[in-house]
């Protein structure tokens, strides 16, 4: 088998590749590299597989170019605000691709998995055909979540579905009694493919996951976005470890185990993020069932809010000598980020310096603000993430927060009984002055009231983000 | 509606209720104003500064008077010295008057307003809420008190304040005690800091000592066996006990030995103001040093401090002005025509030139002293206190505990696949050796891919996610793999899936390759 030897060890480079690449996204310089390595690992991979091909020539190269150009022009022409939704629809195909090849694979029968087996007894033979059908099932299942799942979550993202959770009466019973039916179908499969069937149990069993897919995201509210997107990240990645496993191929195996466990810490910075817990989170329906009577009575105490022209937040900021930009979902929203830019160039040309606060929730996906921010050329190496900036918030002149709420929300660090409590935030209350951009006095996704507002020193400049920075760019160059 | 501001009569008084700047906003409100010729003038405010703004300039008083239904002043009404009539007589029924009154030390004066049947809004008043900060006059004129104290105190000391060294020799910087770190204090600290002077204060409160710590001053602690604490009703001080007074007397006397500049501005509400600074400290100080105190309306923190005037004894200037304010007299008419406005805004929620004195407001109610002839001073005390206790603020302590029992654990993200690979395991008990050499690869791959990804900075998040995905699409091998099959069914899986990989394969690295190239640093 001179030809498997020689595609183990063009996988092994691909391996080496790709860790490097994700390696590389330490740091903004090197990530550049880091892509690179991964497309050349791809390259050395097909390549190394094209060896194997002995037919169907036509249908493989017409596969490869119409997909390839689809990808590349969506990937020109997607906006960086869409940056969420592409990823959901990318992630989508991912489960797909895993639940055909999850069917090709069974249809298609195994000897074209094995590259090298061995001599094997009986036992084993029985045993392995066990295995491999279960991984077969296993394979189909997380693809077919990972599938519906996306879509759902492209839906929200992209505003075609609205953003509440839907939470039916009973939906953890309803999951559990699917998973348990899948385990029950998955015995069933097992048994009628031993002798020679199970496809109608395997297509049962993918029923029931595209609808578990469809509910679990469904459940989950648009703030919560973040993980979930980083979830389904992390499904993929174990879709394809699924394969892995189902082909015998330790290159899909390692890389499935690489991008399963990237998604998976992602979303645990995400949940740390929110304080909450992955499963909180998943089980879905976040803000409907706490958020006690206590808050929203000592949120009545709070008294008034001081709203600030436009021309009076051009004074403050030119007055000022460090201030602080907390972007957050409304400036995706309004498209704010190249206004933003242009304003943090005016205030850096008069000597201010102008730093970025990024939580790590902030927006609809982790490191969206970060991207935007990129987009609109503001320079990275001004973008700090929250613990970098928090415990210099007393020296801060003035904090501009651009369409956040929740993640500058003080109850989270003063109200034990707020439904944020325990949330790490970015404390800009610490600061000698606070201008808030908001479109109106309406609470954030946590439903939440924010005692920031009404603090001393918050000022509330009410408008449209993109309009109201128009304006204070005005002032400021005037 | 028409907003009048006479001249001030009191002797002295240079300030104005309001200027051509605010006025303008006045007028947007939808109110007329008019103002007494002359009225602005030692403010450094002309009478054609406010003509050009829209604003009438009325030369007779009693006209003023007569054709205003709003009444602003500074000062409360007295012996008008021209008209020899008092201002009270001009305010006729159904007027309003809003100026300083000071109900409780004026009960006269308060008799004869409530018999004029108008209503008085007292600027002095105006309950000590969050809220109500935007209309509190004291605050404002407290500040530039603060200010123009240490202003003075330069104009009489005989050095710098700050420390410098020149050809000529070296030069000690000046050291500054402020005592109450109030409005005020606060106000001087920073005035007297931002002239170079090394400043200390004391405070009975130690809640401020963070304010005063923040404007890069020393606070000065007591070191005293019992946390007595000083807050007061409504965020003042008040009477402290007797070893406590001890304590902080001999601290005064340590202090008076070593510095240069006392500024005094303690004052406890309806008292008289506490003696702080005795003889015996002043004979302490060194020749040339400077005391303002700020309190010498109420009695003087300071024994030998005399109201009104500037005097030395034993070798140093005491100040005891009471107009400071005034002496800044265009910043100070600014404030407190802003604090009016202010007051006004609140008046008049449909900004329609119409005003609605509602007493269900708190701030409104807390400031109104006479309704329509009717004394409502003084007001039912308000709910909240400016400056919550320490007591209060503890609940801020539990959320951290709550944080870490709620922590989410990475382990809840892992552990199903763990027990997933256990069951995998289980079966695998009975497989052939390859089934384990790749659940071998496929943990170390995961422990690799968590060393690595902890790595990856958090701006990256989202060029990890959109290249994973890419990567991830190496499923196109399992594809390539089956494409050749002579089934059709399995030929069509596979060349769909290989159409879809490759969108994602290409689709992601071509927009991992945009989003990186954006990252650039300046």
């Amino acid at each position: 088998m001179e030809l498997a030897q020689f595609a183990n060890t063009a996988y092994l480079g691909s391996i080496v590749l790709f860790i490097l690449a994700l390696g590389g996204l330490s740091h903004p310089e090197t990530a550049r590299r880091g892509n690179f390595y991964a497309m050349l690992g791809m390259g050395i991979a097909l390549l190394a597989t094209f060896a194997f091909i002995t037919g169907n020539h036509a249908i493989l190269i017409g596969g490869l170019v119409i997909g390839g150009a689809t990808g590349y022009v969506l990937a020109r022409k997607v906006q960086m605000t869409q940056m969420p939704e592409l990823v959901a629809i990318l992630h989508s195909l991912v489960g797909l691709a895993a639940l055909l090849v999850g069917f090709a694979t069974f249809l298609g029968g195994e000897g074209a998995a094995h590259l090298g087996g061995a001599e094997l007894s009986a036992a084993e033979v029985a045993a392995e055909k066990t295995i491999h059908d279960v991984e077969i099932y296993l394979g189909i299942l997380i693809g077919a979540v990972t599938f519906s799942g996306s879509v759902m979550a492209f839906g929200k993202l992209s505003g075609k579905i609205g953003g509440k959770p839907l939470t039916l009466p009973g939906r953890h019973w309803l999951n559990l009694g699917l998973l348990i039916g899948t385990i029950v179908v998955g015995v069933m499969f097992v048994q009628q493919s031993a002798d020679g069937g199970g496809l109608t149990p395997l297509i049962i069993m993918t029923v029931i996951a595209l609808l578990f897919g469809i509910h679990m995201v469904m459940a989950i509210g648009g703030a919560d976005m973040p993980v979930v997107v980083s979830m389904l990240n992390s499904y993929s990645g174990w879709a394809a470890a699924a394969t892995g496993f189902m082909l015998g191929n330790n290159l899909l195996i390692v890389v499935g185990a690489l991008v399963g466990s990237s998604g998976a810490i992602l979303s645990f910075i995400m949940c740390r993020a929110m304080n909450r817990k992955f499963f909180a989170v998943i089980a879905g329906g976040f803000g409907s069932s706490s958020g006690g009577g206590a808050s929203s009575a000592a949120a009545g105490e709070q008294g008034e809010a001081v709203s600030v022209t436009a021309e009076d937040t051009a004074d403050l900021l030119a007055e000022a000598k460090e201030v602080m930009i907390i972007p957050g979902y409304g400036m995706a929203v309004a498209q704010a980020q190249h206004t933003v830019n242009e304003m943090v160039k005016t205030l850096r040309a008069k000597k201010i310096n102008v730093r970025f606060g990024i939580h790590p929730v902030a927006g609809r996906m982790p490191g969206h603000m970060n991207v935007l921010l990129a987009e609109a050329k503001v320079p990275y190496d001004i973008v700090f993430e929250m613990d970098e900036i928090n415990d210099d918030f007393p020296k801060v002149d003035v904090s501009v927060v651009i369409g956040a709420n929740d993640i500058v929300n003080p109850s989270a660090l003063e109200d034990a009984n707020s439904p944020i409590a325990g949330m790490p935030v970015i404390e800009c209350w610490k600061g000698t002055t606070t201008i808030v951009l908001k479109r109106s006095m309406a609470t954030g996704y946590a439903g939440v009231d924010n005692p920031l507002f009404y603090k001393e020193n918050t000022r509330m400049l009410f408008g449209d983000a993109k309009e109201s920075i128009e304006a204070v760019l005005k002032g400021l160059q005037q | 509606m028409q907003i009048g501001i006479p001249n001030e009569v009191h002797k002295g008084e240079r300030r104005v209720a309001t200027t051509p700047e605010v006025a303008q906003q006045l007028q947007k409100l939808g109110f007329s104003v008019a103002v007494e010729s002359g009225a602005g003038e030692s403010a450094s405010y002309p009478d054609e500064a406010f003509r050009e703004v829209g604003v009438e300039v009325v030369d007779d008083v009693r006209k003023l008077w007569s054709a205003s239904d709003i009444i602003f002043k500074v000062r409360a009404p007295e012996k008008h010295p021209e008209l020899g009539l008092d201002e009270v007589e001009l305010l006729t029924e159904g007027k309003i008057l809003a100026s300083f009154i000071w109900p409780a030390q004026n009960e006269d004066l308060m008799k004869r307003l409530a018999a004029q049947k108008a209503t008085v809004i007292a600027m002095d008043s105006v309950p000590r809420i969050s809220r109500a900060q935007k209309l509190d006059a004291l605050s404002s004129m407290a500040n530039i008190a603060g200010y123009r104290a240490v202003v003075e105190a330069a104009q009489h000391f005989g050095r710098f304040f700050t420390g410098q060294i020149t050809a000529a020799g070296k030069v000690p910087p000046a050291k500054v005690l402020v005592i109450g770190a109030g409005v005020a204090g606060l106000s001087a600290i920073g005035a007297a800091k931002s002239m170079g002077a090394i400043v200390r204060s004391f405070d009975t409160r130690p809640e401020v000592k963070e304010q005063v710590e923040s404007m890069d001053a020393e606070f000065l602690m007591l070191e005293f066996e019992d946390d007595e604490d000083g807050a007061g009703e409504g965020g003042y001080a008040k009477v402290m006990s007797e070893e406590f007074i001890k304590a902080e007397m001999e601290l005064f006397a340590e202090q008076a030995a070593e510095v240069d500049i006392i500024i005094t501005t303690a004052l406890i509400p309806g008292r008289p103001a506490p003696k702080l600074i005795t003889t015996e400290m002043v004979k302490l100080m060194r020749e040339g040093s400077v005391i303002v105190d700020l309190a010498t309306e109420q009695g003087g923190n300071c024994e030998l401090s005399e109201e009104g005037v500037v005097v030395v004894k034993h070798g140093v200037t005491l100040i005891g002005y009471t107009d400071l304010p005034s002496r800044l007299a265009a910043q100070s008419s600014q404030l407190y025509g802003t604090n009016l406005r202010h007051l006004l805004t609140d008046l008049s929620p449909e900004k329609d030139g119409t005003v609605d004195v509602n007493m269900e407001d708190e701030v409104i109610r807390g400031a109104t002293v006479i309704k329509d002839g009717e004394i409502t001073w003084p007001p039912p005390a308000p709910k909240l206190s400016a400056a919550p206790k320490k007591e209060e603020a503890k609940p801020a302590s539990p959320p951290p505990a709550a944080a870490q029992a709620g922590k989410p654990s990475i382990w809840g993200i892992i552990l199903p696949f763990l027990i997933g690979g256990g069951a995998l395991l289980g079966v695998g008990a009975f497989a052939p050796d390859s089934f384990t050499e790749q659940f071998t690869v496929f943990v170390l791959a995961c422990f690799i891919g968590y060393m690595v990804i902890w790595n990856v900075t958090p701006a990256l998040h989202t060029p990890l996610m959109s290249v994973t995905n890419a990567i991830s699409s190496i499923i196109i091998i399992g594809a390539l793999l089956q494409i050749s099959s002579s089934e059709v069914w399995v030929m069509a899986l596979a060349g769909i899936a290989i159409l879809i990989t490759s969108i994602n394969i290409f689709g992601g690295f071509a927009v991992t390759h945009r989003m990186l190239e954006m990252f650039r640093k300046d």
